[in-house]
C-alpha cells in the first residue's frame, strides 16, 4: 500500500558527514538567542539594537574588546582547571573556592611583599596561588582517593566554606584600615601585575592564561600523563587494568586543577581588584565548567569558548550600560548555550533517514 | 538552660524545613538514577518566583503553587537532557542551576531594580496550637510547612517509595534499568517522574524561604542549602527518614550558630566559624556516612535501549 507521508527516523552513526560538525555551533547559537529574546522582549527592549550591542557593539572598538580578553582571562584558567581535572575522570565543582584560596595568597603576599622587586614579587604571588589552590583542592582529593567520598559534593560544601573565610578575614583582620570596607589592604606597586597596553585593564593575567591553556594542551595531548589521566577519565576499572595508578593519578589531576583555579584568584586580585573583595569572583569556577564542556575538554575548545564568554560578559555589560536590560542577561544566555549545545552535541551522532 | 534548648529545637525544625523537603525531592532523582544538580537553581528559582507571584498577586497560596510547578518544570527539563538526551548530569544539572539563578536574577532587578534594603511581603503565619503552655508554645509554634514536611512528607515519601509499585519502579530503574525495562516498566516515564516530583519539593523548599521563614527575596536567600541537601541524601542512603535525620543535624548545627550569634558572646574566634561549621558537620556526616554508602547501582548511567 503506497503511503504519501514521509516516514523518518533518527538512526545513529558513528561518523558524522564533514558539514555537520561546524553547522552544530551555529545552530546552537541561533537557537539560544531566539530563546533568549524573550527576555528582551520581556525587558521592552529591541531585540536587533540589544544583540547588536551585545555582540558587535563591544568588538567595534579598541577599548571594549580589549574588555573582552580581560573578561577572557579568568575564564581561560578556570575552564582550563576544570578541563584539567573532568579529563581525568575527577569532578572537581570546586574551582571557585580553589580560586579564592589563591586570591587570599595573593592578596596576603601582595601587601607583605611591598618592599620586594616586581621580578620576585610577581612569581612568588602566581606560585603560592598555584599552592594555595592545590591545597584547598586537597581535601576533596584526598577523601576521594583514601576514603572514597564523593568529590562532587564536597567540593561544591567547600566552596560555601571558602566564602566564610573570605567574609571572615574582610570583616576582621584584613578590613581595609583605611576606607573601613569589607576589603583587604591595597596590594603593593611591586605585587601589580603590569599593563600589556596602556590606558586599558588587559595585563598579565591574560599572557598567563594563554601560557596555562598552552600547558594544558601539551600536557593532555603530548605526555604520557596526559595519556594516562585520559584512560581514567574513560573508565578506572580498563585504566587499572592497563596498570595505571588510578589514585595517584586522580590525586595530581585534582590538585594541578586546583592550581589552576587558584592562578585564576592571583590574576584576579594581582591585575584587576589590587584587593580582595568578596566580589571578586561572578562565579567563575562554575562558568569554567560551562567552558571546559563547551570546549569538549581540549584546550583549543577551551580558549575559544572562553574568548566567546569574554565577549557575552563584556555584552552584557555594554547592553545593561546603553539600554537597561539587566545584566544577568549574560549569565541566562551562558546557561541557555551550554543546554542547548549539549542537546546539539548529541544530534550531530544521529542521523534523519527515510525509512 | 531549659529555655535555651527548647528554643533551639524548636529553631532546629524551622531551619531543617527547606533542607529536609529539597532533600527528600533529590533522594526521589537519585533513587531514580538521575543526580539532579539543578537543586540549588531549582530552590532558587521556587524562592524567587514564590515571592514574586505572591507580592504581585496578594496570594501567598499562589505563588507557593506556581514555585512548585516551576520545579517540576525545571526537573522535567532535567529528565529531557539526561533521560532522553543522555547528557552528562553532572553538567546539565550545574546548567540548570546557573539558568534559573540567571533568570531569577534577571527578573528581579528587572521588577525591584537594584535597590539595597530587599523587598519585603507579609509572609506566612506560625501556627500556635498549644498557646497556653509556654515551653510546648516554643517547640510547636511552626509554619505549616513545617508540620507537613515533618508528618505528611516524610512518612509519604517512604511509604510511596517502598511499599506502592511507583516506589519500586522508580528504585529499579534507578539499580538496573535493563531488568525493570523487561519487567516491562517503562524507564524514561519512571525517570520523568521522579525528576517532576523532585523538582516540585526542591522549589517547595526554596519558596518555603522567601514566603515563610524570611518574607523577603535576596541574592543570597539559598546559600548553599542545595548542595548540603544532595549530601544529607548520600547521608541519609537514600532513605527519606534517614534523610530526615541528616537534615535535622544540619539544621541543628545552623540553628546552635545562630543563637550563639544572637547571644552577642564576645568570642575570640569570628562569627562566621559558626556559619560554616554546619557544611563541616555535613562533610564528616559524608565521611563517616561514606563507607556504608551505597549508591543506586544506576546513578550516573543513562539509559539506552538498544
Amino acid at each position: 500500500m503506497e503511503t504519501s507521508r514521509l516516514r523518518l527516523r533518527f538512526v545513529k552513526t558513528d561518523n558524522p558527514p564533514v558539514w555537520v560538525r561546524p553547522l552544530i555551533p551555529v545552530l546552537a547559537l541561533v537557537v539560544t538567542f531566539i530563546l533568549t529574546s524573550a527576555l528582551i522582549f520581556w525587558a521592552n527592549a529591541n531585540p536587533f539594537e540589544t544583540y547588536y550591542h551585545f555582540l558587535i557593539a563591544p568588538l567595534t572598538n579598541k577599548v571594549s574588546a580589549l574588555e573582552i580578553l580581560v573578561k577572557a582571562t579568568p575564564l581561560m584558567l578556570t575552564g582550563a582547571a576544570v578541563t584539567f581535572a573532568f579529563a581525568a575522570g575527577y569532578y572537581n565543582i570546586g574551582a571557585e573556592g580553589q580560586l579564592f584560596a589563591g586570591a587570599i595568597a595573593a592578596a596576603g603576599l601582595g601587601v607583605a611583599m611591598k618592599e620586594v622587586p616586581a621580578f620576585i614579587t610577581i612569581p612568588t604571588i602566581v606560585i603560592a596561588g598555584f599552592a594555595a589552590g592545590m591545597l584547598w583542592a586537597t581535601i576533596p582529593a584526598l577523601l576521594k582517593v583514601k576514603l572514597q567520598v564523593d568529590e562532587v559534593v564536597t567540593t561544591l560544601l567547600l566552596n560555601s566554606v571558602m566564602g566564610f573565610i573570605v567574609s571572615a578575614l574582610l570583616n576582621g583582620p584584613w578590613r581595609d584600615p583605611n576606607s573601613g570596607w569589607p576589603q583587604s589592604p591595597e596590594i603593593g606597586a611591586s605585587a601589580i601585575f603590569f599593563k600589556l597596553i596602556p590606558r586599558s585593564r588587559l595585563n598579565l593575567g591574560f599572557v598567563i592564561g594563554l601560557l596555562v591553556i598552552l600547558v594544558l594542551w601539551f600536557v593532555l595531548t603530548r605526555t604520557s600523563f596526559g595519556l594516562k589521566m585520559r584512560a581514567v577519565g574513560l573508565g578506572k576499572p580498563a585504566a587499572r587494568f592497563a596498570g595505571i595508578h588510578v589514585g595517584r593519578t586522580t590525586l595530581i589531576a585534582a590538585l594541578v586543577s586546583g592550581g589552576i583555579a587558584g592562578i585564576a584568584g592571583v590574576a584576579e586580585v594581582a591585575g584587576i581588584q589590587y584587593h580582595l573583595i568578596g566580589d571578586l569572583s561572578a562565579g567563575y569556577g562554575y562558568t569554567g565548567i560551562i567552558i571546559a564542556t563547551l570546549g569538549s575538554l581540549n584546550a583549543v575548545g577551551v580558549f575559544i569558548a572562553s574568548l566567546f564568554f569574554g565577549l557575552v560578559d563584556a555584552g552584557a555589560q555594554t547592553v545593561s550600560r546603553v539600554l537597561g536590560v539587566p545584566v544577568y542577561l549574560g549569565e541566562v544566555t551562558q546557561a541557555t548555550m551550554l543546554l542547548v549545545a549539549l542537546g546539539f552535541f548529541l544530534l550531530q551522532r544521529y542521523r534523519l533517514r527515510r525509512m | 538552660m531549659e529555655i535555651f534548648i527548647i528554643n533551639l529545637i524548636g529553631a532546629t525544625l524551622r531551619v531543617s524545613t527547606p533542607i529536609l523537603l529539597a532533600a527528600i525531592g533529590e533522594t526521589y532523582a537519585e533513587r531514580a538514577g538521575i543526580l539532579n544538580l539543578g537543586i540549588e537553581g531549582t530552590m532558587f528559582f521556587g524562592a524567587f518566583i514564590g515571592f514574586f507571584v505572591a507580592d504581585k498577586s496578594g496570594s501567598l497560596w499562589l505563588g507557593f503553587l506556581i514555585a512548585v510547578l516551576s520545579g517540576v518544570i525545571f526537573g522535567l527539563l532535567m529528565a529531557l537532557l539526561t533521560v532522553t538526551l543522555g547528557v552528562n548530569q553532572h553538567v546539565s544539572g550545574l546548567g540548570i542551576t546557573m539558568l534559573c539563578t540567571g533568570l531569577s536574577l534577571f527578573a528581579f532587578r528587572l521588577n525591584y531594580g537594584g535597590r539595597s534594603i530587599p523587598p519585603s511581603i507579609e509572609s506566612f503565619q506560625q501556627l500556635a496550637p498549644f498557646k497556653n503552655i509556654p515551653w510546648l508554645n516554643t517547640l510547636t509554634e511552626q509554619y505549616l510547612f513545617t508540620y507537613i514536611a515533618f508528618l505528611v512528607i516524610v512518612p509519604l515519601a517512604w511509604w510511596l517509595l517502598y511499599r506502592t509499585s511507583f516506589g519500586l519502579k522508580i528504585r529499579s530503574v534507578g539499580e538496573n534499568p535493563e531488568a525493570a525495562d523487561a519487567a516491562g516498566v517503562n524507564v524514561f516515564a519512571v525517570r520523568y517522574a521522579a525528576l517532576a516530583i523532585g523538582g516540585g519539593l526542591m522549589a517547595a523548599g526554596g519558596a518555603f524561604l522567601s514566603l515563610a521563614q524570611l518574607g523577603a527575596f535576596t541574592h543570597g536567600i539559598i546559600a548553599g542549602r542545595g548542595w548540603v541537601a544532595i549530601a544529607i541524601v548520600i547521608f541519609g542512603n537514600w532513605n527519606p527518614v534517614r534523610a530526615m535525620w541528616g537534615a535535622l543535624i544540619f539544621g541543628g548545627a545552623s540553628a546552635l550558630q545562630l543563637r550563639l550569634q544572637t547571644m552577642g558572646l564576645q568570642l575570640p574566634i569570628p562569627y562566621e566559624t559558626f556559619l560554616a561549621l554546619p557544611y563541616i558537620v555535613t562533610i564528616i556526616a559524608l565521611v563517616l556516612a561514606g563507607r556504608n554508602a551505597s549508591y543506586p547501582a544506576a546513578l550516573l548511567k543513562p539509559y539506552r535501549r538498544e
